[in-house]
């Protein structure tokens, strides 16, 4: 069996008319975790939001495969259910609504969805017990409404968890370290290291090097004019950290050539 | 017993057109139903019908004939076509009292299928939860269950029809009290004309064993329904009624303008908690009910307490406002209320706080949702007379638009006449979120889900004050109601 979980092809997307997506191309296979970096507004989210099928993301051009299905005729909560998670850069605050209330909401559609009985509370809450500890989520915060009140860190902590009980097989973690503390930052890493597994491949997009040392990808790209502009291995979230995303500008073209022929990725990178 | 006694037996209903008004005065109390149209021969009709005193003929002929000098109002954000009171027939009833039901079994089979549809078993209902169902339909009760049980707790809980004859002094002394026969255009007209209702007495000190719970129905065609529901709370006593209203698809509009009364005494409670149902239009406006309802509690001793809960999501146009008139000192009023509005319906609706004892206090939680083309107003009288001293109200009001072809209105009207008063008022407006929605979808929850648990969401602070089981039957209310609203 093919190993391929995600392939995009060529992908152009535009929101409100502006084109954001020029051409990018992605290969994930299960069991890897992949980083996307780059610069503020490159289009890092607008890329998941294409994969979970945001409405307003059109795709102009382009391929994503996902599993070798035709991943954009599927409506967003049918993606979801096929395995797909995205933890939000910001995640939303639902009022009203009880944060356990609306996981299971979520799992049972999901479970509904691949013939699976649904759980009930009691069946529920002792599957979310361990993993609640994991990520030190307290009572008090599953008895809140979703998101309404959580600190930042209160809030990515939840989208790891819901990840966690959810399972999917292709999770996009969009700037999950964002306005996080070192010991915050050390708590989602191993919320998600505990997650990887050969079946699972994870897309995890940051800003900053920071997270991939407690997330050691297996690819790292760069993304720039709308484009996978350098891709390599973990040495090239490094490079960036120390030179910043500038050089791409400038020897962009090189940079880029050097990466996308060179097989052996963060070397030909570095070295361009 | 046939389930035919609940449709109109038209040629008993010629029979009567065709006969002659006799000294004036309709002599036919056996008939069925009152030819369209209203005058004096019509409101002495109905009080003969039901064999009432004369001094009620008289309360009722005083109003019509306060009535004849008013106008409907205008000022609430509705369109409203108007309407042709002398096109409506203003009685409705089955063939006779030995003929009507005496008991649940005897109702009309498909009465219940209905109230099944609606998730409201009403026998398991009543056997089950224990709770005591006077379900009235076409204007006169069909079924009242644990009236013994009440009757040992002293509670009188009875058709209003039933107390006339029974507890004529308890009613003589209170009905008008709260809202007089001249108060407003449609409270004089239902004061002309009501037909019947429910009557509830708790007698001092007592806390009533049960929740009450009535169950209203529009059944026969192109019939007015004017219920008429007094409710007393004697010194130190409790009492939760529950109100739900059914009716199944029709074409014509109807108006349906009742009158609802309670008055507290001193450190009494009165828990008055409505579910809404009633047939909305169909998705191009046509056809719906009118809902034009004056309820009014006064809290007329110390320390007593009025608490309304409503959630309206039927009728085509609503024009309510539950309201309290805090007179006695630490009195307390609250006005709970969600009220939705999909294709075409049109709500104005709110409440009017009037404190007039000194440290009374009053709280309001309105939450408003419009879609499709929904009009939602809230409309909100908090008025401090100058012997209010340290008054305090607190009025939060939300609106939830659903799409971008509804619409939601506020109109808070605050007057205060004493300078140690407080009020507070907090309003917001949002539209249902993209991003919630998209959020709940990329968890795998469908978009219908979606929306009707973030509109849950919205109104949890109202459906908490709701007794446990109407809350899920409201929340099941709000799926209906919302089906179709996005995408
Ligand atoms: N919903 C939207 N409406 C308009 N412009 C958007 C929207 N989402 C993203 N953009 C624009 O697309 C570009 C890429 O944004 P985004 O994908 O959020 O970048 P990143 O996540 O890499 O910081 C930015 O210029 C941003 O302003
Ligand atoms: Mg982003």
């Amino acid at each position: 069996m093919d190993k391929a979980m995600l392939k995009v092809r060529n992908l152009h997307a535009s929101v409100e008319g502006k084109q954001i997506l020029n051409g990018l191309d992605l290969e994930v296979n299960a069991g890897e975790v992949h980083a996307i970096m780059g610069p503020n507004g490159s289009g890092k989210s607008t890329l998941a939001s294409v994969i979970a099928g945001r409405e307003g993301y059109e795709v102009t051009d382009g391929q994503v495969l996902y599993r070798g299905r035709d991943l954009l005729e599927l409506e967003p909560e049918e993606r979801a259910c096929e395995g797909i998670f995205l933890a939000f850069q910001y995640p939303v605050e639902i009022p009203g609504v009880n944060n356990t209330y609306f996981l299971r909401a979520a799992l049972n559609a999901q479970r509904k969805y691949r013939g699976e009985p649904e759980l009930d509370s009691m069946q529920f809450l002792k599957l979310i017990r361990g993993k609640l500890e994991i990520l030190h989520i307290s009572d008090d915060l599953m008895h809140r409404a979703v998101n309404e009140g959580f600190s930042g860190g209160e809030k990515k902590r939840n989208e790891i968890f819901q990840m966690a009980v959810l399972e999917p097989a292709l999770a996009i973690l969009d700037e999950t370290d964002s306005g996080l503390d070192i010991d915050a930052l050390k708590l989602v890493a191993e919320g998600v290291n505990r997650q990887r597994s050969p079946d699972r491949a994870m897309i995890v997009v940051t800003h900053y090097q920071r997270l991939l040392e407690y997330i050691v990808p297996d690819r790292v790209h760069v993304l720039s004019g709308g484009r996978i502009a350098a891709s390599g291995d973990a040495d090239l979230a490094l490079k960036l950290e120390e030179e910043g995303y500038s050089w791409l500008a400038e020897g962009g073209i090189q940079a880029l050539e050097g990466a996308e022929t060179g097989s052996g990725g963060a070397g030909a990178a570095a070295g361009a | 017993m046939n389930s035919d006694q609940i449709t109109v037996d038209t040629s008993s209903v010629d029979r009567f057109v065709q006969q002659k008004y006799k000294h004036g005065f309709v002599t036919d109390i056996e008939s069925e139903t009152v030819p369209p149209g209203l005058n004096e021969e019509t409101v002495r009709w109905i009080s003969a019908r039901k064999g009432e005193p004369e001094w009620l003929t008289e309360w009722r002929l005083q109003a019509y004939r306060n009535w004849l000098t008013m106008q409907a109002p205008d000022w609430a954000h509705l369109k409203i076509e108007p309407i042709d009171f002398q096109a409506i027939s203003y009685f409705s009833a089955p063939k006779s009292d030995k003929d009507r039901p005496q008991s649940l079994d005897e109702v009309d089979p498909k009465l219940l299928e209905t109230y099944d549809k609606l998730g409201v078993p009403l026998h398991e209902r009543a056997r089950l939860a224990g709770v005591a169902v006077d379900a009235v339909f076409d204007s006169v009760s069909v079924g009242t269950t644990f009236r013994e049980e009440l009757k040992k707790a002293g509670v009188i809980f009875c058709s209003f029809s039933e107390a006339v004859r029974d507890y004529p002094e308890l009613v003589r002394q209170h009905l008008g009290t709260v809202v007089p026969p001249r108060d407003n255009f449609f409270a004089a007209l239902n004061s002309a004309v009501f037909s019947d209702g429910s009557f509830v007495y708790i007698p001092r000190g007592v806390r009533c064993p049960m929740e009450l719970s009535t169950y209203f129905r529009i059944n026969a065609a192109e019939t007015g329904q004017f219920e008429r529901t007094l409710i007393i709370a004697e010194d130190k006593s409790y009492v939760s009624y529950l109100e739900g209203c059914t009716a199944p698809m029709r074409d014509e509009n109807q108006l349906h303008a009742a009158v609802v009364e309670l008055v507290a005494l001193e450190d009494a409670e009165i828990k008055y908690s409505t579910v809404q149902n009633w047939y909305p239009g169909d998705e191009e406006g046509k056809g719906g009910i009118y809902n034009f309802v004056t309820k009014r509690g006064m809290c007329r001793g110390d320390r007593s307490k009025i608490s309304w809960t409503q959630v309206e999501t039927g009728s085509a146009i609503t024009w309510k406002y539950p309201s309290c008139v805090l007179r006695g000192e630490r009195s307390v009023g609250e006005f709970y209320s969600v009220a939705l509005t999909n294709n075409f319906q049109q709500a104005d609706t709110g409440t009017k706080m009037i404190h007039i004892g000194r440290d009374t206090r009053s709280k309001i939680i309105s939450k408003g949702i419009s879609a499709g083309r929904g009009q939602n107003a809230y409309r909100g009288l908090v008025r401090v007379a100058k012997t209010a001293k340290n008054a305090r109200n607190f009025t939060q009001c939300d609106s939830m638009l659903i799409g971008k072809r509804c619409g939601a209105h506020t109109f808070p009207y605050i007057e205060v006449g004493n300078p140690t008063a407080k009020v507070e008022h907090e309003a917001t407006t949002s539209r249902i979120g993209e991003d919630q929605l998209f959020y709940c979808l990329q968890r795998g929850i469908s978009e219908e889900d979606a929306v009707s648990m973030i509109v849950d969401g919205f109104c949890k602070q109202v459906f908490r004050e709701l007794p446990m089981e109407f809350a899920v039957e409201a929340k099941a209310l709000l799926e209906v109601s919302l089906e179709g609203a996005v995408g």
